[in-house]
């Protein structure tokens, strides 16, 4: 019998998580960019990585972006991982931004258009600001869809990359991670999808969902490549290597295993 | 050839001439660009520091990075940073590019400090202002002394997110024809742009080092992602170099990633040697393109069915179609049943004309006179 949880393990070690936390470090993680598809939602990784931050930890503080759904649905999935989201928000260690109501009125400069986003990274910088000092290298800012975002933001491109960029700075003076999921199908159309290029440039880490390439299967309801672009912790780098796995969403948890170690 | 790059750059500017400009271009598929970027600066640096090169000194210009990284960069490559006050200078575009902190300061929720090496550009989209800088800090490096200085753009892409390429490509002409820029060099990603805006840019510059991964059948390039990233951190290192009466020589290299920064391998030490992966042996192009190949693809070959869908009737010369077919049909119903597809092993076969009566019993040769 397999420990519960165990399965996890594949995948923070392709990150490089246990290593830092070992070391008392932070999550050096940089950006992470999780791509999914319509067929395989990776939301689950998010949730993954959110009571993971929360639980290892006790410096960890989490700002969490919400564009598609409201606090409620994050409390019940890590209710049932195990993990209290009201408790932890209580603590100021999870601060929740619910931004399903952001609007950046579609005005006639371009000033008003972005004057939204300006507005949230200086919430989201504040927020660092305000944390005690041996604190502000432990945050990790998750945003749970880019392209609501884009939505928010009357499809303007520009600023939702002009925002990511702020945020990229933000990691790199504070040394903070940035998480964000988004979905590769959606501009599959695009003659040249630059955005999603763009956002590939930009992360160190690119975690991929995707359906199995050889069809449906009843015991692998995915796969998962992780390409670790530019992480540099301590002394050993994990540079340019890529993982795969294949993934299997239960009730209560989802099994991650390497590519045929499972019948 | 990256170091014959690098030496180039070092030799700076002929008299009379354009500075050396160099364009390092990648792709999703070999996403390394920055790698050789970061090679090629901390080279020139060295090479500024011993006093090899024509510049006494470089500008920095950061979009994608923070100055403190360009900082440690050097420094982790042995390069001795505190007397790089004296030669190293950085226009930092990176921190507040569009001035969001500028607009957060005036709420008063931030506060600012400030840097001897590092200026900071708080409007990315003025271009001319960004030029002035550029060449403010270049005549500080050097000082009063009659001297020259390089630029280093780490990413071109990233201003053509916030300007015209007209306008990026009136800076560019401007610094190279600035009378104190040796050399300048630049980064592309060239997928996020249109094919045009590449050329223009490697219209401009006397040297291209483009990386490509090892094995490019074209195929999406997000297989090619998934390719690369098997095979690991290498590539195929491509330059082109044009001399100044037209010349233009490619060559190319394999380039791998390591813990300490990037190594090339040149395939072979002659010369001429270099060429054989280029220049093809034989006179004939063996190889199809990805477009022959899908137009060889579309090509209907005459003997193919041609309706659409529908079984083609093919008039055997003698009956009329509907006639052939109802007989055909009666003809082999018991055929049909034991074949179960009549698609398949079935022979159509063409009569010459109706002169001749099929299966006619009487000799051919009967009216001959033996």
């Amino acid at each position: 019998m397999e420990q519960k949880g165990s399965s996890w393990d594949v995948v923070e070690q392709a990150l490089g998580l246990g290593q830092m936390e070992e070391e008392g470090l932070p999550w050096a993680l940089g950006v992470v960019l999780i791509e999914d598809r319509v067929e395989t939602d990776a939301s689950f990784l998010l949730h993954q990585l959110l009571k993971r931050s929360l639980s290892s930890n006790p410096s960890n503080t989490i700002i969490f972006l919400a564009f598609s759904h409201p606090f409620s649905h994050y409390d019940r999935i890590l209710r049932k991982l195990g993990c209290n989201l009201v408790v932890h928000r209580e603590n100021n260690r999870l601060v929740f931004l619910d931004m399903r109501l952001l609007q950046c009125p579609d005005g006639d400069e371009g000033k008003t258009r972005e004057s939204g986003l300006v507005a949230l990274y200086g919430k989201i910088r504040k927020t660092i600001h305000a944390l005690p000092d041996d604190k502000k290298n432990f945050v990790i800012i998750m945003i749970d869809d880019v392209s609501l975002m884009e939505v928010a933001a009357n499809g303007s491109l520009d600023h939702i990359l002009d925002f990511l960029h702020y945020c990229h700075t933000l990691t790199a003076e504070f040394k903070c991670s940035l998480v964000m999921l988004n979905h590769e199908d959606i501009y599959s159309n695009m003659e040249r999808p630059t955005f999603i290029l763009d956002m590939e440039y930009l992360a160190d880490v690119l975690i991929k969902a995707e359906p199995l390439v050889t069809g449906l299967a009843t015991d692998v309801h995915g796969q998962l490549m992780v390409l670790t672009n530019k992480i540099c912790h301590g002394q050993g780098s994990s540079r340019n290597k890529k993982h795969n796995f294949h993934f299997r969403v239960k009730e209560n948890r989802v099994e991650y295993f390497y590519p045929g170690s499972r019948t | 050839m990256a170091e014959s790059i690098c030496r180039t750059l070092r030799n700076g500017r002929l008299e009379g001439e354009h500075a050396a400009a160099l364009t390092i271009k990648d792709t999703i598929a070999s996403p390394f660009g920055f790698d050789v970027f970061n090679h090629v600066l901390s080279q020139l640096s060295s090479f500024i520091l011993a006093g090899k090169s024509q510049s006494r000194g470089v500008v920095v210009v950061a979009f994608t990075r923070s100055p403190s990284f360009y900082v440690d960069l050097l420094k982790r490559r042995g390069i001795d940073v505190d007397a790089s006050k004296k030669w190293i200078r950085i226009l930092d575009c990176y921190t507040d590019p569009v001035g969001w902190k500028d607009m957060l300061i005036e709420c008063g929720s931030l506060s600012q400090e400030a840097s001897t090496t590092a200026r900071l550009c708080k409007d990315v989209r003025d271009l001319d202002k960004m030029c002035s800088s550029i060449v403010e800090l270049g005549n500080g490096l050097i000082g009063q002394v009659k001297g020259h200085f390089s630029v280093a753009i780490d990413s071109v892409s990233v201003m053509l997110r916030h300007a015209s390429m007209t306008s990026i490509a009136d800076l560019l002409n401007n610094l190279r024809g600035h009378d104190q820029v040796s050399s300048i060099f630049w980064l592309l990603h060239s997928e996020l742009h249109e094919v045009r805006v590449t050329a223009v840019l490697e219209y401009m510059s006397s040297m291209v080092a483009s990386l490509e991964p090892l094995n490019c059948s074209a195929n999406g390039q997000r297989s090619e992602l998934e390719r690369v990233s098997l095979l690991g951190p290498k590539g195929k290192f491509h330059v082109r170099l044009k001399r100044r009466n037209g010349r233009v020589r490619v060559m190319y290299e394999e380039f791998y990633l390591e813990h300490s920064g990037i190594n090339f391998t040149s395939l072979s030490s002659e010369d001429g040697l270099v060429y054989q992966g280029l220049v093809p042996k034989v006179q004939f192009n063996l190889q199809l393109s990805e477009k022959e190949r899908d137009d060889r693809a579309k090509v209907v070959l005459p003997f193919e069915h041609q309706g659409i869908g529908k079984p083609i009737q093919i008039y055997d010369g003698r009956k009329s179609l509907t006639e052939s077919v109802n007989e055909a049909t009666a003809v082999s119903t018991e055929t049909l049943q034991t074949a179960g597809d009549s698609s398949n092993g079935e022979i159509i076969y063409f009569r010459d004309s109706d002169d001749e009566m099929p299966d006619s019993d009487e000799d051919p040769d009967d009216d001959l006179d033996i």
